[in-house]
């Protein structure tokens, strides 16, 4: 519970404050349109739904506005960098921006369903009031022209007995307007399903574009002003005396002709700034890609597996973060994240790219067909993303679990763990470090493989064996692998790696890992981190809180849960 | 881009234009509009649409993801065979659906929703996708003992009797030697 607190707990409190703050807009917007006296008019002829329209319509500006800044990401960037005095946990918080995009979506996709059907209503009793449905009142309101010589002006938006509702809909900036646009918000909600956005996420990326064309819409949605509030004449209009005669109006001085005028459109100041901050976004990314990124070094790792070292000016990175690839050969609009694989001491950057989809296949085949030292085609860079994970240098011990495709930006940590304590950082506390890697097999990662024997190699030229202990964990095993295993029983390398820690088959016993390192540092703060499943976290979260010792004397285990 | 199948796209539209179209039909025939027959034939079409499109199709490549319960309308739709396969069909009956939508203001929203769904599904057709039944996987019985080695049906070659006696005299003529004696009368 507490751990759950400490992990979600500034996130739920941000959610809880931004649901207030839309059902203080709702209620506040509902409340002035049911009951403000300029309206009692127009509610003459709408009814609630008027207010039903325009509570709506007031969240729908305030989640408009907010939908485009968690997608900008080097804002977010520049806000995470300037936070680093803050808690890591603020910080954190900016790692959830699409998961607060979605929410923002879907609160914009329910609040259109409500305010469409709102007005739906509102055209439709417009009509009947002209028509003379609702009584002398209505009728008589809805006969009001736009006409300096008799001066009035008009309260019904529909002039004429002849429009239908949807050729009136058609016929106004804001009916058109809103037709458009929530037809460009449905086509985005589809198309941004889970199904269609794992499987093609082109589809997902182009048809998402059309947020150009709701934005447009929008910001004009309400110029037409035909939401009409009475306005102050001189003398004033009595409303409770004149409401029951319309017929005496502008005959006795307590009567004059009601006069109306529309509301002056607002939506465009709330969604102006963040759409001039978006477009900034774009802009620095455009810069950023134009920038140029030469290539030191490429090499074609086994099962198909592209390292790219390269090399970019001004360039600064921290451990465990990730870039965005972009290659105009392949595809013009495309960028595609990958986790780095080298550490921030280093004077490049390099990313290990597996082939998985059409366009890492299209940069494997290109880069293979290349002269030996050419130089790969042009890329453009955009990052680096993510929450840099420094923690893992505050700990005297570590445990690193890496499971799957999860042990990439482990490889950047070790990396640079080795480099600080090459170098003897004090920022590097840690004295000893527990790797744990699960795979199901070893294909795509024969290079981590490699890193760790070089690791190995060095460190027992400097009798520092203890220093990195590692265990691989081999889960997809059959029985050829079995058997392969018990005939090489006797050799000094493992069969699978060539490193000299043995491969371990199955799923780790954790309970017996915690029990050893325990044992083997007796007094000392471990810090765990995972990068892996959701179910993995969960186990590694109760084996810390078993394992650990409340006497500080003793060992204690912290679990980190992050998402690199 | 990648190989897409439209037809995940057009379903997912599909039953978005269905919900659409059958909410903008309640709102007409609860609030009496005018034209309320459109509307409550925008109802009975948005639910149709509904049924026919909760049964995601099997994919031609990569695993299928199946919506919550969707086994009993996939034996429904099943059932209909060519007629829910074809996607020209579907692209021409959704087409056909979405015309009524049109002369109501409150269903022209999930009209133009399914006109659209319509157009990718007919660019499905083209790409001659055609509609498969997710049906549950049936697991062939696990043979038990697989594992176990078969125990050989023949004894191993041995050589005849005479040559088993071991000959104290001449080891290395014996076929093997014996720790202990194996005839009864040595």
């Amino acid at each position: 519970m507490v751990n759950w607190i400490i992990n979600h707990g500034l996130s739920a409190f941000i959610v809880a404050v931004w649901m207030a703050i839309n059902i203080f807009l709702f209620v506040h917007f509902y409340l002035f349109y049911d009951q403000g006296p300029q309206f009692e008019y127009t509610r003459e002829l709408l009814g609630s739904a008027l207010p039903w329209a325009r509570a709506p319509a007031a969240v729908l500006n305030f989640n408009c506005m907010l939908i485009l800044l968690p997608v900008c990401r080097n804002l977010l960037s520049l806000i995470r960098g300037s936070f680093m005095c803050c808690g890591r946990t603020v910080r954190k918080q900016l790692d959830k921006n699409l998961t607060f995009h979605k929410l923002v979506a879907y609160m914009i996709a329910l609040m259109t369903a409500v305010h469409t059907v709102a007005h739906l209503l509102n055209v439709e009793w417009y009509s009947n009031s002209l028509d003379g449905r609702y009584g002398p009142l209505a009728g008589n309101l809805s006969i009001l022209d736009d006409s300096p010589e008799l001066n009035t002006t008009y309260l019904n938006p529909i002039r004429s007995t002849s429009t239908t509702p949807t050729v009136f809909v058609f016929t106004t900036i804001a009916g058109l307007t809103g037709v458009v646009i929530t037809l460009a918000l449905i086509l985005i909600i589809t198309s941004s399903m889970e199904v269609i956005r794992r499987s093609y996420f082109e589809v997902f990326w182009y048809t998402h574009h059309l947020f150009i064309i709701f934005f447009a819409g929008l910001v004009f949605h309400g110029a037409g002003r035909i939401v009409r509030s009475q306005q102050e004449t001189d003398p004033p209009h009595n409303n409770e005396l004149c409401e029951d005669q319309p017929g005496i109006w502008g005959k006795i001085p307590e009567c004059p002709i009601p006069q109306f005028a529309g509301g002056f459109p607002q939506t465009w100041m709330w969604v102006i700034g963040p759409m001039i901050i978006y477009l900034c976004e774009r802009l620095l990314r455009f810069i950023r890609y134009m920038q140029p990124v030469s290539y030191r070094k490429i090499v074609i790792r086994p099962s198909k597996v592209l390292e790219l070292q390269l090399v970019k000016s001004g360039f600064k990175m921290e451990v465990g973060q990730y870039v965005f690839l972009n290659c105009p050969a392949i595809s013009q609009l495309e960028w595609h994240p990958f986790t780095m694989t080298s550490a921030p001491e280093e004077d490049f950057f390099s990313v290990h790219i597996r082939s998985v989809g059409d366009w890492t296949e299209k940069l494997i085949s290109m880069v293979e067909k290349l002269p030996e030292g050419g130089q790969g085609p042009k890329m453009g860079v955009d990052g680096p993303f993510g929450t840099a994970s420094e923690d893992v240098f505050d700990y005297e011990v570590s445990m690193l679990v890496g499971a799957g495709i999860g042990v990439t930006p482990f490889a950047s940590i070790l990396k640079s763990i080795w480099y600080k304590f090459k170098d003897s950082n004090p920022k590097l506390r840690t004295k000893r470090i527990y790797f744990y890697w699960l795979c199901r097999e070893t294909h795509a990662f024969e290079w981590f493989a490699d890193l760790l024997q070089v690791h190995e190699k060095e460190m027992e030229e400097r009798g520092m064996r203890d220093f990195l202990t590692y265990k691989l964990y081999l889960t997809g095993w059959d029985q050829s692998h079995a058997d392969h295993a018990m005939v090489h029983f006797d050799k000094d390398t493992d069969i699978i790696t060539g490193l000299k820690q043995k491969t371990h088959y199955g799923r780790p016993n954790w309970d017996r890992e915690f029990e050893q390192v325990r044992q083997d540092n007796p007094s000392s703060v471990v810090g765990t981190f995972l990068c892996g499943p959701q179910a993995l976290a969960e186990v590694l979260e109760k084996k810390c809180a078993k394992y650990s010792d409340v006497d500080p004397r003793r060992t204690k285990f912290y679990f980190n849960k992050e998402n690199f | 881009m990648g190989k897409i199948e439209w037809a995940m796209w057009a379903n997912e539209q599909a039953l978005a234009a269905g919900l659409i179209y059958a909410t903008g039909g309640i709102v007409g025939v609860a609030g009496q509009f005018r034209g309320w027959q459109f509307a409550a034939f925008g109802i009975a079409a948005g639910v149709f649409v509904c049924l026919l499109e909760y049964p995601r199709s099997k994919r031609a490549k990569g695993t299928s993801v199946e919506r919550t319960g969707q086994y009993c309308f996939t034996a429904c739709v099943k059932a209909f065979g060519p007629l829910t396969r074809n996607y020209y069909i579907r692209a021409f009956l959704h087409a056909a659906l979405c015309v009524p939508g049109g002369f109501m203001l409150a269903t022209v929203l999930g009209s133009v929703c399914l006109a659209i769904a319509s157009l990718i599904y007919l660019s499905a057709a083209i790409h001659g996708e055609h509609w498969e039944p997710i049906l549950p996987r049936t697991e062939p019985p696990k043979r038990v003992g697989e594992s176990i080695k078969e125990p050989p049906q023949n004894p191993p070659p041995r050589p005849p009797p005479e040559l088993r006696r071991k000959k104290v005299d001449n080891l290395e003529t014996a076929a093997y030697d014996n720790p202990m004696s194996v005839t009864s009368n040595e």
